[in-house]
């Protein structure tokens, strides 16, 4: 494993060095410490590489996420895993606003709490929390699925396309056409594969999902009102 | 019974086409959607004129004394800042506002004429990326196809906060123009009536805005140039904490620039003429002492090297064309007649991009009207248009003695309306005065 300690190496170096890994690297395993807050940390990452970060990193870490496994050990500021295309990003503590955003694929587990707008316009990621998340998340999300095993905030899934949320516990309110929905078999399967991957024990029949009403996919007067 | 056209009074006010709007609005019960930029009267760059050589001036002679057009964009912070040969580049404008096609003869035009195109909300293309040299790849609040493959094979990267037509507000695209080629880009449903968010989904304020910025080049590993776009508003502080967030290139779009799809009271009643924004924008920079180091391109409403000419003479270092891309590429062109009346227009006065059926083929995803525009032929209409604003702005320049259009300043110019000299702050023509000072 190469240890990188960020009070003797700034970010850019590590994401030059992590970026010039050579697709056949053996230099698999990575530990970065004393991120104290340091924003865009393992952005940008692009090969299946393991990274564990021993601290709390700023805004952005692990951006774009491609193909990586990331760990943090610590809580993360705003936008972690924002746009992850592929590969895994898990945080032991809690994560702060815009978690998961724009995300379009990968896997992003939050062991503890998420902010604001968690899953934000999200594309097809999957983010499962272990907590709650905060108000206005998932709004607009377009594809993928977020899993709360907490409460969510205010607004949850206000113009939301076609994400599935599962919420176990108490949703504030739920955002312009978003609605509860039918938990299926086919639902039930598929978040238990997503509690187990994330490695949460819980029961997925105490879930309930939430989608699209799909009413304001095209303009009706009618529905003004939602707006 | 006749009726006497002599005591016809129409209302100043509620002219005819104001009472044909408010009885659409009773009838349909939606506002106004369009495409196009602000067809009101504003105060535009056809209100200034250069001062030509004089006794006091001596001018270049045409075609043997030089007037170089080359510019750098990105010399800040980048590694790689891009170096046009016309400061004349391509504005931002969507694969799925535009058709294939479009896209394609643009590349091929902007790259024949040594300058850049600019991807849209839709995400990059294949057909752009291989048919253009220099692209600029937008970063928007929708994020649609975003990747950071394509932010790496990019030649500079723009994010933008806003743009003319539409400041404070997101992209829109119709039903009819989500084929499945646009949904899958962009991760949506075939046929629904796409909406942009109007705000970054990750960052907020300025101070967002640095940390944001300084990822994308922690992904890009500082190689290319980042612009800002906003809408011209409130321009003087944009363009100054765009400064501060670390831009190396600040992009401003005046009321004049065009889109595909957005409301019309966003058009005519949001944002300020590029007139003044140029101004604004030049100030700011001046006072940070940033001006050229943090090169400004100017857009909304370009149509000429005359105006390209008064972009740069007011301190701009390039422009951006738009809508007059698409004019070049035969938005407006009076045939395929019978299609114009399909849509209730006479070429001249379509503005109704947003309906899918552009009658030329531009701004569709029509497969049969797509046909209209040989990417060959676009390539070459364009390529000339380019080639005339270049020889008509260099003509300006020479003419005042520069050899160089950046050479090209505001004393260079008068203005022919008080409106005009106060948003300029150059002198009205015949006198000394300029409103304000």
């Amino acid at each position: 494993m190469i240890t990188v300690d960020l009070d003797h190496s700034s970010v850019r170096d590590l994401n030059e060095r992590l970026h010039r890994l050579p697709p056949e690297t053996n230099e698999k395993a990575w530990r970065i410490v004393n991120p104290k807050g340091a924003h865009a940390l393992c952005a940008g990452l692009s090969l299946p590489i393991e990274v564990v970060i021993d601290g709390h990193p700023g805004y952005y870490c692990a951006g774009m996420n491609k193909e990586a496994s990331i760990v943090v050990n610590g809580h993360c500021g705003v936008g972690l895993a924002e746009n992850m295309m592929s590969g895994e990003v898990r945080v032991k503590g809690n994560a702060s606003d815009a978690a998961g955003a724009t995300g379009r694929g990968g896997f992003l587990v939050i062991e503890g709490d998420a902010g604001l707008r968690c899953g934000i316009s999200m594309k097809g990621i999957d983010i499962v929390v272990g907590g709650s998340v905060g108000h206005m998340s998932a709004f607009m999300a377009q594809g993928g699925s977020l899993v709360v095993c907490g409460d969510a905030g205010s607004s949850l899934g206000d113009s939301i396309y076609e994400a599935r949320l599962y919420v176990q516990g108490k949703v504030e309110s739920l955002g312009a056409d978003c609605v509860e929905k039918k938990m299926t078999p086919h639902h039930l399967a598929k978040l238990q594969r997503l509690l187990a991957r994330a490695g949460i024990e819980a029961d997925p029949r105490r879930f309930k999902r939430y989608g699209s009403a799909r009413r304001l996919y095209n303009f009706h007067i009618d529905h003004a009102d939602a707006y | 019974m006749t009726v006497d056209p002599r005591i016809q009074r129409y209302s100043a006010a509620f002219t005819p086409q104001v009472i044909h709007e408010i009885q659409r609005a009773a009838d349909q019960g939606l506002y106004e959607i369009r495409g196009f930029g602000a067809k009101r009267h504003l105060p535009t760059f056809d209100d200034l004129v250069f001062l030509g050589a004089s006794v006091s001036r001596y001018p270049l002679e045409g075609y043997r004394e030089k007037c170089a057009t080359d510019v750098v964009l990105g010399t800040r912070f980048a590694k790689k800042p891009i170096h046009l040969k016309i400061p004349i580049t391509i504005a931002g404008m969507s694969f799925g506002a535009l058709g294939a096609n479009a896209k394609e003869a643009i590349g091929r035009a902007a790259t024949a004429a040594g300058t850049s195109t600019t991807t849209g909300d839709g995400g990059m293309t294949e057909e752009e990326r291989q048919s253009s040299k220099t692209l600029v790849y937008q970063v928007l609040p929708s994020r649609y196809g975003m990747n950071p493959d394509d932010l790496r094979r990019a030649d500079a990267i723009e994010v933008v906060v806003g743009q003319g037509a539409k400041p404070g507000g997101g992209g829109m695209l119709l039903g009819q123009k989500i084929t499945e080629r646009v949904a899958k880009m962009r991760t949506l449903p075939v046929g629904i009536d796409q909406r942009s968010a109007c705000r970054h989904p990750d960052w907020t304020g300025p101070d967002d805005l640095t940390i944001k910025i300084q990822e994308i080049r922690e992904i890009t590993d500082w190689e290319k140039p980042i612009y800002v776009k906003v809408g011209a508003t409130r321009t003087r502080y944009d363009v100054a904490l765009a400064v501060k967030a670390g831009a190396d290139v600040v992009v401003v779009d005046g009321m004049q620039g065009g889109t595909a799809a957005t409301q019309d009271v966003f058009i005519e009643h949001v944002g300020i003429p590029t007139l003044p924004a140029v101004r604004l924008a030049v100030e700011s920079l001046q006072e940070l002492d940033m001006h050229r180091k943090v090169q400004l391109i100017v857009s909304g409403g370009i149509r000429s090297g005359a105006d390209v000419a008064k972009a740069l003479a007011l301190g701009a270092d390039a422009v951006a064309i738009g809508s007059a891309t698409m004019v070049a590429l035969g938005c407006n062109k009076p045939v395929y007649i019978e299609d114009y009346h399909a849509l209730g227009v006479e070429p001249g006065s379509c503005h109704h991009c947003h309906t899918g059926r552009c009658p030329v083929g531009v701004t569709t995803q029509d497969p049969e009207l797509q046909k209209r525009l040989k990417p060959e032929q676009g390539a070459r209409w364009l390529r000339n248009y380019l080639t005339v604003m270049t020889l008509e702005m260099q003509t300006v320049a020479r003419a005042c003695g520069k050899s160089h259009v950046h050479n090209l300043e505001p004393e260079d110019l008068v203005a022919l309306t008080v409106e005009a000299a106060a948003m300029a702050k150059v002198p009205l023509a015949g006198t000394d005065w300029i409103p304000g000072t």
